[in-house]
This record gives structure tokens, sequence and C-alpha cells, in this order.
């Protein structure tokens, strides 16, 4: 394999596997958030207990968020030095933003929430951890608007001497209407999994008819998140939709296998059939979706591949410009998918739940447990569609992949890196796994009897 | 001053910041096992560290992002021509950052020991790395014309690189030994001290050498003067500790320390990466540098929030300022209380108070 392809993998793996962290942090501590509010508003010691559980979760998941993180920040440098050169003016910015205003916020309060119980006066503690949620929530908006520039160049110019990208205007960046569609969704999308894994943990509990006085408010709280949640995403990722049709018009081509421009174009929701060389065996359709979702007039005009292609040929000169059909295809679709089953799960899940009821249904427990695999599915299949669908260019009409590898690493320098990143990782996922299921199968922690020193055992190292 | 050294001398700051503060982290993670005489010890000692620890290393994280947006080709030549270097530091960091979460976890002898044993490796490798990669930095690396980097790993590991890399492992253990005996009391804390002097006899005469050498073949007046007073911070700092004034001899280990990035940054400039090859290749200030604009937004940034950070940062120290005692951490939990509920995984009393 090539410098080029190597690195690509060791991009993918890495960032995959940092973002496999990185919703559940941005979820769970805003619910561990309201959990605490909950506590200190209602006086109930249940929302203390639910705190302290799902807050060790949180926790543990964090860790592996925080140095996986680290990689990423180096990695433009190690692996795509052309890149970094190329785009550091603009790129940059944001990346440093991210690290001042929001990293800093994070990481600092969380230290003073794991170890402030008992310290700090309750309102103040709980101030800390809503400081550090929202700064998550805040380094989400500034990489998604470093990525977005990738996807949708805007605020920048080509500087003709040096030949690299220039910032022209930092509100244009941080105001681009791709972030500003993409932020919401990747958000919303980090809600419905936080909410699986609520329900996940709850029904394993209540499957069991342990401690149900936690866990019967606490799948109660991940049905509803979830439900909202996937809605909610659905809705952002339809506007999503419709600026990648005017922005990167063959990802969307690429996202439906639609080769020719077609109006009304159909919606196909499994394709069975040669996917790269257009000819279709079997396919179940929905006439007019794709038009609707691109264009919002059913008889709107999609692009097809091969007209884009034909377009960019002249644009950017002869070449190929379409990424991998079946990659994109798929990747979309199990996307929207497994995120709407998981919707739709929630929505079984609160029926079966109403009015203080605990069901009984066992396939329901089962579904509840294996589902927390869905949304992580989806926002993975997310991940690799948007990123994948872009291809051949790092910066959408400025530099393709090819021109952004480090011109001085060499092949088994990457070999190297991405064999231990990979086993590394590996084990790392291994033990935070292990750890998480021994943590939920003990469960919440007792009430505190009456006279103990402290309410609760409290975090420490 | 132009705004291209004005980002160079913030780069430099967020360097100083960064092993002013994990520099402890190192020295603590390198001595736990060797100041520790049982699990109780242990806790003590990771609870100093525990609550800041995360907030020290985004120093580094934030110095990374600012080179990639004020000297794009900076970040890009270094951490492409440094590769291995950085990818051991990463591992390193990887480890030793899971190590605190994941080690009060299970209670078990095993488990810790060997999150221990990794804690150790994961300090002490990136204590090394550090002063190797500085040392290299200042001492210029072959460069070709477009500034890529076209030596390996072995390149760095030349002696100065060595020296560099014993300076810091050496600085970064007295350091922590130094911050132990400042935030614990009992006996643990003399045996801080005791270590301190101890480091010393070796952190001393290695930095004296590396600090001489350095200034002998990069050196120029102001920083003569730098990396004096880095020497006498670093003197003062071991007799404070001596005379058991540990706040003393903090201060001046991190004095000493932030002298020494005030002396390598300012041997380095107006370069940002020598070249050995040609001194046509090196990058600089000027040529390394992003264009006016982007500079601009990230001084207004910079200028804005640093002393935010510094607020809310020096604010958890305050927090947490209370010395650690043993009987602070409760008798290592027993089997028995995973079934009272109390979850295995979570203790009573905190580390601190
Ligand atoms: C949409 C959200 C998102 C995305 C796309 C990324 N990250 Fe991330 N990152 C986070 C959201 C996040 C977070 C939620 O803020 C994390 C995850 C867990 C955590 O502790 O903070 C985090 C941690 C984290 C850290 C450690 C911060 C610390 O020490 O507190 C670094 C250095 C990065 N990330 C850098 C990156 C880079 C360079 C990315 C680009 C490839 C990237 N992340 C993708
Ligand atoms: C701000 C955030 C991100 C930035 C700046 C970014 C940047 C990049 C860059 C520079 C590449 C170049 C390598 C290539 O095209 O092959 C890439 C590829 C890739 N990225 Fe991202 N990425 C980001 C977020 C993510 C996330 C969160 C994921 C998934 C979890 C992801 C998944 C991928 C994958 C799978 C590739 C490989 C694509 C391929 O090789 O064809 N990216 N990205
Ligand atoms: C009907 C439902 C959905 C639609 C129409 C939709 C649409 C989209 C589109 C068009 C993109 C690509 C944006 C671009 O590359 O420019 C995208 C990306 C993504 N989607 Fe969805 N989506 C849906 C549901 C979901 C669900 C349920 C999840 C997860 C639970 C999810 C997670 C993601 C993630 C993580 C990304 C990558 C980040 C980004 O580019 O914003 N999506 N979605």
């Amino acid at each position: 394999m090539t410098v080029l392809e190597l690195s690509r993998w060791q991009f993918g793996i890495t960032t995959v596997y940092h973002f496999i962290f990185v919703p559940l942090t941005i979820g769970l501590s805003i619910l561990v958030a309201c959990m605490q509010t909950a506590w200190l508003v209602k006086k109930d010691p249940v929302y203390l207990r639910m705190t302290k559980f799902f807050g060790t979760i949180f926790l543990i998941n964090f860790a592996v968020g925080v140095v996986t993180g680290i990689v990423e920040e180096f990695q433009f440098g190690m692996n795509w030095s052309a890149y970094s050169a190329f785009v550091g003016n603009v790129f940059g910015a944001p990346l440093a933003m991210e690290a001042l205003l929001a990293f800093f916020l994070e990481s600092t309060f969380i230290g003073l929430w794991i170890f402030g119980w008992n310290k700090l006066p309750p309102r103040l503690h709980l101030a800390t951890i809503w400081i550090a949620a929202i700064g998550t929530n805040m380094s989400a908006y500034f990489i998604l608007a470093a990525n977005s520039w990738m996807q949708h160049p805007v605020g920048y110019r080509v500087n003709p001497v040096t030949h690299r990208t220039e910032l022209t205007s930092i509100v244009a960046l941080l105001t681009n209407s791709t972030v500003l569609a993409a932020w919401p969704h990747v958000i919303l999308a980090s809600f419905v999994i936080a909410g699986m894994v609520v329900i996940a943990v709850s029904a394993w509990h209540l499957a069991r008819n342990s401690q149900t006085d936690v866990f019967r408010r606490a799948m109660r709280i991940g049905l509803a998140v979830t439900l909202a949640a996937g809605i909610a995403t659905a809705v952002t990722g339809d506007i999503q939709a419709r600026l990648m049709d005017s922005q990167q018009p063959m990802k969307m081509a690429a996202a439906e296998a639609l080769y020719n421009t077609s109006a009304p174009a159909s919606f196909s929701l499994f394709t069975i059939g040669s996917l790269s060389g257009g000819k279709e065996l079997w396919s179940v359709r929905v006439p007019y979706l794709l038009s609707l979702i691109a264009t919002l007039n059913p008889h709107g005009t999609v692009q097809g591949i091969d007209n884009v292609e034909h377009a960019y040929d002249k644009k950017y000169g002869p070449g190929s410009y379409k990424p991998v059909i079946p990659v994109t295809y798929w990747s979309f679709r199990l996307m929207i998918g497994f995120g709407m089953l998981a919707t739709l799960l929630a929505l079984i899940g609160l029926w079966l739940t109403r009015r203080r009821r605990i069901p009984r249904a066992r396939w329901f427990y089962r579904a509840a447990i294996w589902g927390v695999a869905l949304p992580y599915l989806a926002t993975t299949s997310g991940w690799i569609f948007t990123e994948m669908g872009r291809q051949p260019w790092t910066v959408f009409g400025l530099m393709t992949t090819a021109q952004s590898v480090s011109p001085g690493v060499t092949a088994s320098s990457v070999i190297i890196s991405m064999t231990v990143f990979t086993l590394l990782y590996g084990a790392l996922a291994a033990i935070a796994w292990w750890l998480t299921i021994r943590h939920v199968k003990v469960g919440a922690p007792a009430e505190a009897e009456p006279g103990a020193a402290e309410p609760l055992p409290v975090f420490s190292y | 001053m132009n705004l291209a050294t004005f980002w160079f001398i913030l780069i430099a700051i967020l360097f100083t910041g960064y092993f002013v503060l994990e520099g402890f982290d190192f020295g603590v993670g390198i001595l736990l096992s060797l100041l520790s005489r049982d699990e109780t010890d242990r806790r003590v000692m990771i609870n100093t560290i525990g609550p800041v620890w995360d907030g020290n290393e985004v120093w580094l994280i934030t110095a990374g992002g600012a080179m990639f947006a004020a000297f794009p080709l900076w970040y890009a030549s270094l951490f492409s021509g440094f590769y291995l270097a950085l990818l051991i530091i990463l591992v390193a960091l990887i480890v030793r950052g899971v190590c605190f979460e994941f080690r009060s976890k299970v209670d078990s002898v095993r488990w810790r020991a060997n999150w221990d044993r990794a804690i150790f490796a994961g300090s002490v490798l990136p204590a090394v790395l550090w002063g190797v990669a500085f040392a290299n930095i200042v001492r210029g690396v072959p460069l070709n014309a477009a500034h890529v980097y076209t030596g390996n790993l072995l390149t760095l590991l030349n002696w100065y690189g060595l020296l560099g890399g014993l300076v810091t492992l050496s600085l970064f253990t007295l350091h922590g030994a130094i911050f132990l005996s400042l935030r614990i009391t009992g006996v643990l804390r003399d045996r801080a001290r005791r270590t301190a002097l101890g480091v010393a006899l070796a952190a001393v005469p290695l930095a004296a050498a590396f600090l001489a050498a350095t200034q002998v073949s990069h050196g120029r007046p102001a920083t003569d003067v730098t990396a004096g007073l880095a020497a006498v911070a670093l003197l003062g700092g071991v007799a404070a500790a001596f005379r058991g004034r540990e706040g003393w001899a903090f201060a001046g280990t991190a004095a000493t320390l932030a002298l020494a990035v005030a002396t390598l940054f300012g041997d380095l400039w107006p370069n940002v990466l020598p070249s050995s090859t040609s001194a046509a290749f090196s990058l600089t200030v000027s040529n390394a540098s992003s264009a006016h604009y982007t500079l601009v937004v990230m001084s207004w940034v910079a200028v804005i929030f640093t002393p935010i950070v510094l607020g809310y940062q020096g604010w958890t120290y305050w927090v947490f300022r209370k010395r650690l005692t043993s009987s602070d951490i409760p008798a290592a939990k027993t089997p028995a209380s995973s079934s009272t509920g109390l979850g295995g995984t979570q203790r009573p009393a905190g580390g601190q108070s």
C-alpha cells in the first residue's frame, strides 16, 4: 500500500474510533447535568443516585474520548503535512479556538466536578457539570466548523504567491451554512446515542426487577430523549441534504447511486445490482422522494453522477471525481435506517411504559439492550458517508486527498503507527467496555444510611 | 514587535504552561511507585494531581492548535518530521490518561499494579522525549528546500538531544517531588522532600551542562541572562527544599522550567525550525507564519480568553489547595463493599478535605 492509502486508513480508523466516544460524552454530559439539577430542585435522592450512576459511565467514556482526541490534534501535521501547510491559515484557527475556548473549560470543570462533591457548595458544584457540558458542546461546534470548511470552503482566498489559503473572514467561517446545519445534526445524533445508552442500561435492570425506583424513571428519560432527538435528527438531516445538493452535488448523486440526472427522482430504499455499472437488478423505490429531499419539490431535478463528473472534468481538469459509490450509497442508507430504528424502539418503549408501567415483555428488554448498537452504527455510517462522499477532495474544489499527504513520511512509519494505534485502541475499547459492563451490573449506589458522614459515595481516584 | 513574533512568544508561553504544569504530573507519575509504601500512599499521590492533570494537558493541545493556526509550516514540518518520536509521546499520553480513570475502578491488587506500571511508563517516556525534541529543534534538523525533514528517529538521538532528554526527565522528577512535598503532609511529605534533594544531585549538573552547551553554540546575550537566571532559580529552589520551604522550592523549579523554555525559544528566534542542511532551508518566524488577518483574529481570541483560562485554572488550584494526608483516603475497599451496593466503582470520601 502507498503512504496515501495507509494514511487514509489510519485517519479513518483513529477518527471513527474517536467518534465512538465523542457522542456519548456530548449527550450524556447534558443528561447527567439535568439529573443533578433535578436532584437539587426536587430533593429526591433517586436523582442523586441516577446522577452518580450515569456520571461514572460518562467518566469512563470521557477518559477515552480525551486521550483519543489528542491523536486527532496532531495527526494533521503527522500524516497530512501538505494539507496542514496549505490550509493552516484557515483551518488552524477554529482548532486553536476549540482548545482555548472549549477544551480548557471542559477538562478543568470536569476535574472540579469529579473532586468537588461535598467540597463545593451544591449549587456551585452543579454549575461545574453544566459548564463542562457546555464546553463539550462548544468544542463540537468549532471542530465541525473546521470540518464544514473542508466540505464547503468559505471566507478564504488562495494567495497567488504562496499558493496557500488565507482566512479573509472568521465570521464567514464560523457561520458557514454547512456548520449551521451539521452542528445540530451531530448534537442531536449524540442525544440519540446518550438516550439509547440510558435505555439499554435501564432495561438490563428492569428486566431483573432490580433498583426499579431509579431505572423506571431513567428508562422514561432515555426513551423521551431518544424519540425527540431521533425525530429532530431527521429534520436537520433533511436540511443538510438540501445544502449538500447545492454545495456538493456529486455527494448527493453518490448517496443515491443516481447516474443520470432525473426529474422527478425516486429514492431507493434498497437496491441489488451493480452500483458501479448503473445496472439495477432489483430495487424498492419511493417515487418523488429524492427530489423532495434534495430540492423540497417532488418534481425537482437531481443531478446524476455522470453529469456532475462531466461538469467537474471541465471545471477542474480531466480526472475522476467520483467517490466510492457502494460506500456512499450504503452508508447513507444505514445512517438513516439504524437511526430511525432506534427512534422507533423509543416510541414503542414509551407506549409500553405509559402511566408508570414496567413492561413485562422480554423481547422489549432484549431489543432495548441490543438496540444500543443502532445509533452508534448510524453515526459511524454518517461520518463515513460525509467524509468518503467528499473524496477525492480533502478541501472541496481546492485540494485533493492525494495532494494532502505528508511528503517526507515513509510507508513503514505509517504502518508502525497504524498498527500501534489499532492495537492500543482495541485494548482500550475492551477495557472501557468491560469496566462499563461491570459498573452497569452493580447498579446505582444505595442511599446512604442516616448519620453517615457522606450523603453518598463520591468519585475520586 | 510584529504579530508573528508575538505568536512565537505566545507559543513559548503555552509550552511554558505545559511544562510547568504537566511537568509535575509527570514527576508524580514517575515517583508513584518509588515513593509509596502502600496503596494508600499511592492514592494520596494520585489524588494530588487528580483534579488538574487533564486541564494541564490542554496546554499542550492549545500549543499544538496555536502552532497550526499561527505557523502552519512549522506545525506541518515538525510533526511530520518527528513522526515516530511524536507517536511514542502520544501513546504514552494515551496510556497515562486512561490510567487515572481506570485504575480506581477495580479493587484488585494486580489490576492496580499493572496500571501503576503504565503510569510510570506513560510519565517517563514523554518526560524524556520532550527534552529530546526541544533540544533538536534548537540544534536544527535536516530539512530540504521544501522544508521537509529528511532524517529519521535516530537522527534525533544525538548526544545533545539525549542530554536534553535527561534534563527534562530529572527536572520534571524534581519538580514533581517538590510538588508532592507541597501538597501532602505526614511521612510521605518528608519522603518526597528527601527524594527531591536526591534527584537534585542529578538535575542540577545535568541542567547546568545542558544550558552551558546550549549557550555556547546558540546563545545570545539576552538568553545568557535567562539561562543564568534559570540556574539561580534551580539552586534557589533546591536550597528552599533543603530548608523545608516547599512553596519557595516549587516556585524555584517552576521558574527554572519557565526560564529554560525562554532560553530555548530565545536561542531559536528568528528561526522556528532551523535546517542543519542549509541555513537557507530553515523555517523562520516570517516564512512559516500565517497571513496577517489570521494572526489578528487569533490575537484577539488569545488576549481575551487566556486570562479567563488562567483565572479558572487558578481557582481550581485554590479549591484543592488543602494538603492531603493518608487519613483522607479510607481503607482500601473490601470485596464486601460491592455487595452493599456501593458500586464497587465508587468509594466513600473524596481524595481531598
Ligand atoms: C462533534 C464532535 C467532535 C468531533 C467531530 C471531533 N471531536 Fe474531538 N472531542 C470532542 C468532540 C469532537 C469532545 C466531545 O469535546 C471530546 C470527546 C470526549 C471528550 O472528552 O471531549 C473531544 C476530545 C478531543 C480532544 C481532547 C480534549 C481534552 O483533553 O479535553 C482533542 C485534542 C480533540 N478532541 C481533537 C479533535 C480533532 C482534531 C478532531 C478532528 C478530526 C476531533 N477532535 C473530532
Ligand atoms: C472536524 C472533524 C474532521 C476533520 C477535520 C476531518 C478531516 C479529514 C481529513 C483531512 C481526511 C483525509 C483523509 C482522506 O480523505 O482520506 C479525512 C478522512 C476521513 N475522515 Fe474525517 N475529519 C473529521 C471528522 C471526522 C469524523 C468525526 C469521522 C468519523 C467518525 C471522520 C471520518 C473520516 C474517514 C472515515 C475518512 C477516510 C475517508 C477516506 O479515506 O476515503 N472524519 N477526514
Ligand atoms: C432521515 C434521517 C436523516 C437524514 C436525511 C440525514 C442526512 C444527513 C446528511 C445529508 C448528511 C451529510 C452531510 C454532508 O456531508 O454534507 C448526514 C451526516 C451525518 N448524519 Fe445524518 N441524517 C439522518 C439521520 C441521522 C441519524 C438518525 C443519525 C445518528 C443517530 C445521523 C448521524 C449523522 C452523522 C454523525 C453525520 C456526519 C456529520 C455531518 O456531516 O453532519 N443521521 N446526515
